[in-house]
Parts: structure tokens; C-alpha cells; sequence
């Protein structure tokens, strides 16, 4: 699999009243050619921040990529200038957001918006042109009508029809990478698997690497084929589905897995991860789950675990894993 | 077997739709059309649905926050749904409510003390230092101490917050608790620590609760018996493992069916339903669920399907279902 996309020691960090808060501390990996990833946490664990790294959206001030580089095709993107980020927003890396009715544009048809992203990036198709590709994307990605849809206002839609209108935003000029940002979290159950079912679908088809930031992992062990966990900025476990789902290493992704209800069968009582999630920037010593962990020793609290190797494409920051590290 | 705690008939909410200066009524949203089901004490029914369905709008008939366009309301015996105003003030202190968002339903100027307190004041229960050691034998039982009682709510994180919701809800001892999505604004590690916590409440205190949430999974883990709502309409009302293992109504089929599974290895044997939940104001004829039901049939278009039970305790409105035709599975 060839490497698309590679976040290396990347940094961000909000200056706020109360000092620098790090919302996201030092994480790497790396998107491949093709591939689902899921980055997976709670609220507050820098997974939104970290697709707005990317993208280069962070609201300055108050955040700043404060450390580490963001590569794809040989450039880093936190070095771009604006124009220059523009004009791979979009086109190479494009974004869907969780509210499709707040990222669209109420007092614009959403033909107008739809050939609006074309026309940014091909100043010099005709108006026939783009509009034959917007209704192209638009029979892609299952939206019915394309004709009258066209001259419809966004609240004239469903909410997974304006999902389906954002997906559309977001395809209409073949990015290489779609970074989908809790795209079905305010959707309903029966939507969400539809949409689901299209990502899916679409990667497969236009052989897009997405990048899926969700809190639930019933919607990663769906779709994805590699997760990443995250708590309070940092990246604690890493590595395929099938692998961290049954043989989670961190106390922190095990616990999370035991804390789902699951509709298939009726557990007695669930699993509990004690406490709550930690305000970002709030641990500063040792390991950042620490306090809520049922098998926390002196040395958690105290030093910093690292991430260790502990198989072949699998992390995990504990040191109780540091004895199942492979030594080559 | 005894009286239920509450009995719910026919139960109809319709909002009307004005329109033009003199605000004429032009239609109805029928958010809630004749439902009916019964609580016994000590049981949890949940009641699931998509956006829409009708669910939070019940909960809301029954604490009387919404007026009922129809439909009688029975808690032990009296009809709560002819209470005047004053006759319902006293008779919340029997049924209280838990509300999804811990952060809109508490008040930020008060303290949490303050805030718990209210509900005995209101009732007109006990003298000062009595209140005070209720609000912070309360305080324990959520799992919360005693010097949280001078705090404010922004101080909380959402878990504790939904903490004091329920502690609040918990002031009058009440008989029936109705938690209207009260773990769905949470973090799923926190989630289950409110799960948990309103099961232990349930068997120390004898509760009573009618569980309102859009998470199968939830529901299930939570509930002794479940209600599934389509636009306005119960499908589908059965003990919970006959409902999650045998659902009947293709609804509850698809709607089991859509939740994504946390196991890779799982795989679906039933297709998705296509197809978007129609508006409320203008729902399908017939059987509200035919726009997007793989199995319908001409009579669905026609005529509401009636209740059938096919099993004991286990009923379903679905034309599939009916006195010739009851076996169990007519789909495969």
C-alpha cells in the first residue's frame, strides 16, 4: 500500500486565558492509498482538531500548529501558504462536516453550490460542462432527480439527503482524500447505514482513502480497515480493526469496547470506565488515562509511556504492553 | 395479574399547521395518533423511534406538559388526563422527569443544592434542615458528596450533570421515573455509568421507568419491555428479548438491521431499507410504513393495520399479521 498522506509529530495547540492547551499532542500516522481509517475517542480527545490540521482550518489565534508536519505528495502542508492550501483543499483533501444543515448555504439552490466548488477549481470549463459533471456526482452518490434537485433549496431535503448533497460537495473535483468528520452523528439509525453503505460504496468505486473521525465504534468496525484511538490529544492505540477489536491492548480501548450495549444480546450490567473524560491539557505528567485506569502503578503516573510495537501494524501506549513489544 | 401503574389509551397529539395572516389552520402534524400501552410497577418499557416518531412527544403527554388532543392518561387508578392544573402540580410528585441535555435543564445561577431542593419546596415537603439532609442524602445515592451541593452546574462534567438530573428527579420519591433520552448528549465511557446507575436506583428504590431513547442498544440493556414507534404509531410493543430476537413489523426489522454492530466479523443478512422517514405532516395512507416496506402489499396503501398478537404479550400492527395468517416469520 502506498503512503498518501503522513501526519508526523504534529502538534497543535490552543492559546487560550488560562495558557497553551495542546488539544493535540504529538501524533503520527499515516493515511494509505485506498483505505478507510477511523480515528475514534470521546469528545475533547483532539480528533476534530486533527482533521482541521490538516485541512488547515484551525481558527487562528486562538490554535496553532505549534509542532511536526503534515506530508502529502512530497509537500507539508503546514507550511503551505494560504493560496497554496486552497487550491488543495478541495481538490486533493476535501472535508465533510457533521450538520449537513450548517454546512450548507440556506439562501443558495443546491445547484449553485454544487458547481460552485467546480468552477473554483476549473476556471475554464463551461457552465455546460460543470453542470454535466455536478449531475454526474450527483447520480453517483444516489441522489434521485438531479434535474429538480438542482433548483431546490437546502431545507427543501431530508438530513441524509443533505448528507448525500455534502458528499457530492465534497467528490465533485475526485480528491485523492475525504476526511468525513462524525458524518452520521446527527442522522438517524436507518440513514446512517445508508450513508455508511455509500462511503463505502464510493471508496471502493473511486478508490478515495477516507478518513473517518467517529465516537462510535459500531460505525468503525463497519466500515474502517485500520483505527486509531485517541484520549486527551494523544494517540494511545493504533492498528487494523479485526485486531484491536479482539485483541484491544490499551485499557482504554478495552474498556471502551466492554462499555457498548449491544443490541445483539443482553449483558447484566456494563462495564464502566470510572470518571470522566479529562479537560484537554489537564494531565500534564504520566500517562494521560492514569487516573481512571484499574490497573495504574506508581510509574503511569509518573512518566509517559511511549507507544510500543506490538505487532506488526499494531501500538499501544501502556506499559504493560511494553513486555509484548516484538524485538527484531 | 395486579392493575398496571399507568394505563395510556388511545393517546393522539396533533399540532396544527397555520398558515396566511389569520393563521388559519391548514393541516395537522399527527406527532402522536392514538397510542396506547400499559407500565407495570417496577418494570422499564422503552420506547424507540427515529427522529420524529412520536416518542418524546408521548413522554411529554404523560407528565402533562403537553396536553393530550386526545386519549386518557391512568396512573394507579385516576385518571391523570382530567387532573385540573392544581390536581397535576401534586400529582408530578409521583411522576418525574429526566431530560436528555444535562446542560439545558439545569439552571446555571443556582446551585446544585438549590436546584435539588426546589422540587420539596415546591411540594411543599418538610422544613429547612430536612431538605437540606435530603438534598445530600440524594447527593450520595447518585453517587456524588455532599460538598457538590454549594456548586454550580458549569462546574460538572456532563455524567455528573445528568448525575443531578436524576438526583433531582429523585427528590420527591417518585413512583414512575420517564427519561426522555437521558444518556444520549454522554460519552459513551460515561454513558454506562448512568446506565448502571439508574438499574441500581431501579432495585433499591422500586422504580418504575419509561425509557424514551433512539439507541437499540441502550434500549435493550436498559428495558424489560420495548415500544417501537413509526410516525405516531406503535409497531410494535413486546417483552424485549422477544422483540430484539423475533422483531416481527418490518420496521423493527430494518431498524435492527441499520445499527451499525461493534464487531468486525459480523456480517448482515438482511438488506438495508431504502428510502427517507415521510414528513409528519403529511404521513403515508394506510400503514404509515409502506412508502419504504420491502413486503407491501395493496391492502398496506388502504387500510391501518390493527393490533394482532402473535405471541403472548408480543403485538404487532403489520397486515402481514392478522387472525388467518399469523405465522411467526411469513417472510421466509
Amino acid at each position: 500500500m502506498k503512503e498518501l498522506l503522513k501526519v508526523n509529530q504534529l502538534e497543535t495547540t490552543f492559546f487560550t486565558d488560562d495558557g497553551p492547551v495542546p488539544a493535540v499532542d504529538t501524533i503520527s500516522f499515516s493515511l494509505y492509498e485506498g483505505e478507510i481509517l477511523g480515528v475514534v475517542g470521546e469528545s475533547g480527545c483532539g480528533k476534530s482538531v486533527t482533521s482541521l490540521s490538516i485541512m488547515g482550518l484551525i481558527p487562528s489565534p486562538p490554535g496553532k500548529i505549534t509542532n511536526g508536519e503534515i506530508l502529502y505528495k512530497d509537500k507539508d502542508l503546514t507550511k503551505l501558504s494560504q493560496k497554496e492550501m486552497r487550491a488543495i483543499r478541495g481538490n486533493d483533501i476535501a472535508m465533510i462536516f457533521q450538520e449537513p444543515m450548517t454546512s450548507l448555504n440556506p439562501l443558495f439552490t443546491i445547484g449553485n453550490q454544487l458547481t460552485e466548488a467546480i468552477s473554483i477549481h476549473h476556471k475554464k470549463w463551461s457552465k455546460k460542462q460543470t453542470k454535466e459533471r455536478a449531475t454526474e456526482i450527483m447520480k453517483l452518490v444516489g441522489l434521485p432527480r438531479a434535474e429538480e434537485l438542482f433548483k431546490e433549496y437546502p431545507h427543501q431535503l431530508s438530513g441524509g439527503m443533505r448528507q448525500r448533497v455534502m458528499i457530492a460537495m465534497a467528490l465533485v473535483c475526485d480528491p485523492n482524500i475525504l476526511i468525513a468528520d462524525e458524518p452520521t452523528t446527527a442522522l438517524d439509525v436507518t440513514i446512517q447505514a445508508q450513508i455508511l453503505a455509500l462511503m463505502k460504496d464510493l471508496n471502493k468505486r473511486l478508490n478515495t482513502a477516507v478518513m473517518l473521525i467517529t465516537h462510535d465504534l459500531g460505525v468503525v468496525a463497519e466500515t474502517c480497515e485500520r483505527v486509531v484511538v485517541m484520549y486527551g490529544g494523544k494517540i494511545v492505540e493504533q492498528g487494523y480493526v479485526n485486531e484491536i477489536f479482539k485483541n484491544p491492548q490499551h485499557p482504554y480501548t478495552k474498556g471502551l469496547i466492554q462499555s457498548i450495549p449491544d443490541m445483539r444480546f443482553k449483558k447484566e450490567r456494563l462495564y464502566a470506565i470510572p470518571g470522566s473524560v479529562p479537560k484537554p491539557g489537564s494531565v500534564k505528567v504520566g500517562c494521560r488515562f492514569a487516573e481512571r485506569c484499574e490497573f495504574a502503578f506508581d510509574r503511569c503516573r509518573t512518566e509517559e509511556p511511549e507507544l510500543y510495537q506490538i505487532k506488526e501494524a499494531h501500538t499501544a501506549r501502556c506499559f504493560l504492553t511494553e513486555e509484548l513489544v516484538v524485538h527484531e | 395479574m395486579s392493575e398496571p401503574l399507568l394505563k395510556v389509551e388511545g393517546l393522539k397529539k396533533y399540532f396544527p399547521i397555520q398558515s396566511g395572516v389569520v393563521s388559519r389552520t391548514i393541516g395537522h402534524v399527527k406527532a402522536v395518533d392514538d397510542v396506547s400501552f400499559e407500565v407495570n410497577e417496577g418494570e422499564t418499557l422503552g420506547i424507540v423511534g427515529e427522529s420524529g416518531c412520536g416518542k418524546s412527544t408521548t413522554g411529554r403527554m404523560l407528565m402533562r406538559l403537553l396536553e393530550p388532543t386526545e386519549g386518557t392518561i391512568t396512573f394507579k387508578g385516576r385518571k391523570i388526563s382530567e387532573l385540573s392544573n392544581k390536581e397535576m402540580r401534586a400529582m408530578r410528585r409521583n411522576i418525574q422527569m429526566v431530560f436528555q441535555d444535562p446542560y439545558a435543564s439545569l439552571n446555571p445561577r443556582h446551585t446544585i443544592g438549590k436546584i435539588l431542593e426546589e422540587p420539596l419546596i415546591v411540594h411543599g415537603i418538610g422544613n429547612a434542615a430536612e431538605r437540606k439532609k435530603k438534598v445530600s442524602e440524594l447527593l450520595k445515592i447518585v453517587g456524588l458528596s455532599d460538598f457538590h451541593a454549594k456548586r454550580y452546574p458549569h462546574q460538572f462534567s456532563g455524567g455528573q450533570r445528568q448525575r443531578v438530573g436524576i438526583a433531582r428527579a429523585l427528590m420527591t420519591n417518585p413512583e414512575l421515573i420517564i427519561a426522555d433520552e437521558p444518556v444520549s448528549a454522554l460519552d459513551v465511557s460515561v454513558q454506562a455509568q448512568v446506565l448502571n446507575l439508574m438499574q441500581d436506583l431501579q432495585k433499591e428504590l422500586k422504580l418504575t421507568y419509561i425509557f424514551i431513547a433512539h439507541d437499540l442498544g441502550v434500549v435493550r440493556h436498559i428495558s424489560n419491555r420495548v415500544a417501537v414507534m413509526y410516525l405516531g404509531h406503535i409497531v410494535e410493543i413486546a417483552d424485549s428479548e422477544s422483540l430484539y430476537e423475533e422483531p416481527l413489523h418490518p420496521y423493527t426489522q430494518a431498524l435492527l438491521t441499520a445499527v451499525p454492530v461493534p464487531d468486525p466479523d459480523f456480517k448482515r443478512e438482511q438488506e438495508l431499507i431504502q428510502g427517507d422517514i415521510p414528513s409528519p405532516s403529511n404521513p403515508p395512507s394506510g400503514c404509515t410504513f409502506h412508502t419504504r416496506c420491502p413486503f407491501k402489499m395493496d391492502i398496506c396503501t388502504k387500510e391501518v393495520p390493527a393490533y394482532f398478537e402473535a405471541k403472548k404479550g408480543h403485538s404487532v400492527a403489520c397486515h402481514l399479521f392478522n387472525e388467518e395468517r399469523n405465522d411467526i416469520n411469513p417472510i421466509n
